[in-house]
């Protein structure tokens, strides 16, 4: 795990290295467009981390090992830290681009939604006293959010937005990004899918360490 | 019994009760009524902006009194232990889900049967031609909002917090639904036809009910027995 973090932190500072110093500003933005770099990652994070909460919550009701519990929360919680980081990055590129930090286009209200649908997940977790309990309710509710992810990914299809359109060339087809600011794009998402593979694998752990505290609790009021 | 059978005996046993006492729908009705006076503090009912989020209003009233509802879905089995007895007889989780659905369906639409004159009068709605089109519209929407309400209200029903974790996590569930009904109560109270985006909005109400009644009944059973 520390290799792993070792490996984040230097492909990281490598990355800031190319984006600020090697890579030029773009033609109509300027240097603000830079925070792509770190905003396209975020929200690939998110959704990756969302889809194996998804599974991890199916793999849950199918073979009812409490790791894959763990698994669902961890990556969750991780989901929203990034969709955090997404609207927040998205948000200061809006205030200089467009003149305002908000608006109520489909794009950014699904992402919204998406994230008060995740918090609520969590909040359900909370709620819930018995473990098994809370296991399967809350792996059924995750379930059911994950559509909230793909109506937020496919929202600039199906609705006119004010959110820029695809740009990566598997969506495109190619021309719309220049291939050195695509590449930096994949590159920054790898950083930053190490960092969430690190801050998953410990919000698992905490989870597992949680989970023996409690036995060990029940275990001891048995007597 | 076929499973339809079951679901119609659970959606007639939770009507009968509910009529007996009307407890759930009065408290529904009443509140609906309140929310659409307090509305026309908040926006000029006269206006012409407020013809333009009619359909917002009537549907955010909806799905406040809906809740009311909703709540007491799974929870009216809570005394003396209806829920066990009913998971113990031979009626499966995913037949009780879809009575109990069934009976909040038409609690729901009672509740706006009685609302919808009441907001056409207080906002001075013109009934244009397309009622054929709101029927359908507010069947379909009344069916997303009770089949995903009544899901949660299987998932909170053992919480200390329930009245309160239900509204928290359902509402933004429901947003597609309710954003679906808002745009097309609103085009056509204004006399338009369905056509381009709104036909959009029509797929996404249809598939929301679709996809959320598939997925509660192959789930429901997890939720409720284990």
């Amino acid at each position: 795990m520390y290799a792993l973090l070792a490996a984040a932190a230097l492909l990281l500072a490598r990355n800031v290295y190319v984006m600020l110093l090697v890579l030029p500003d773009e033609a109509a933005q300027g240097a603000v467009y830079r925070i792509i770099f770190f905003h396209l990652p975020s929200w690939f994070t998110s959704f990756a981390a969302y889809f194996l909460a998804g599974l991890a919550s199916a793999l849950y009701l199918w073979k009812r090992d409490n790791r894959y519990d763990s698994l669902a929360v961890a990556a969750t919680e991780v989901g929203t830290v990034f969709t955090a980081m997404g609207l927040v990055t998205g948000m200061i590129w809006a205030r200089p681009v467009w003149g305002i930090w908000w608006t109520w286009d489909p794009r950014l209200t699904w992402a919204l939604i998406t994230w008060l649908i995740y918090a609520g997940y969590l909040m359900l977790r909370k709620a819930t006293e018995d473990p098994s309990q809370r296991g399967k309710n809350s792996a059924v509710l995750n379930i059911f959010s994950f559509t909230a992810v793909i109506i937020t990914y496919k929202a600039i299809d199906w609705w006119r937005t004010q959110h820029p359109g695809p740009v990566l060339s598997f969506r495109t087809g190619g021309g719309a990004i220049d291939p050195a600011m695509e590449q930096m794009i994949f590159l920054n998402w790898l950083a930053v899918m190490l960092l969430a593979t690190v801050l998953l694998l410990l919000r698992m752990r905490m989870e597992q360490n949680q989970r023996e505290v409690d036995a060990l609790r029940r275990h001891l009021h048995a007597f | 019994m076929s499973f339809l059978r079951l679901s119609l005996v659970i959606a007639a046993k939770d009507l009968r009760s509910e009529f007996r006492t009307k407890e759930a729908l009065n408290a529904s009705l009443s509140f609906s009524v309140v929310i659409l006076l307090l509305f026309s503090f908040a926006f000029d009912p006269t206006s012409a902006m407020t013809r333009e989020i009619s359909g917002g209003l009537l549907w955010l009233a909806f799905a406040f009194a809906g809740a009311l509802i909703l709540n007491r879905g799974f929870a009216r089995e809570l005394n003396n232990d209806c829920l066990d007895a009913l998971l113990s007889s031979p009626v499966s989780a995913a037949a009780l889900f879809l009575g109990k659905a069934l009976a909040s369906f038409v609690l729901l639409l009672l509740v706006e049967a009685v609302s919808l004159p009441v907001f056409g009068i207080f906002y001075n709605v013109r009934w244009s031609g397309r009622l054929g089109w709101l029927a359908a519209v507010v069947l379909l929407a009344t069916w997303g909002i009770t089949v995903v309400g009544t899901m949660f209200s299987a998932l909170t029903v053992n919480l200390r917090l329930r009245e309160l974790m239900l509204p928290a996590l359902v509402y933004p569930m429901m947003i597609p639904a309710l954003l679906s009904a808002m745009q097309l109560t609103t085009v056509l109270l204004a006399g338009e036809a369905l056509a381009g985006d709104n036909l959009l909005w029509l797929r996404l109400l249809i598939g929301f009910d679709i996809i959320f009644t598939a997925l509660s009944l192959a789930l429901v059973e997890t939720v409720l027995v284990g």
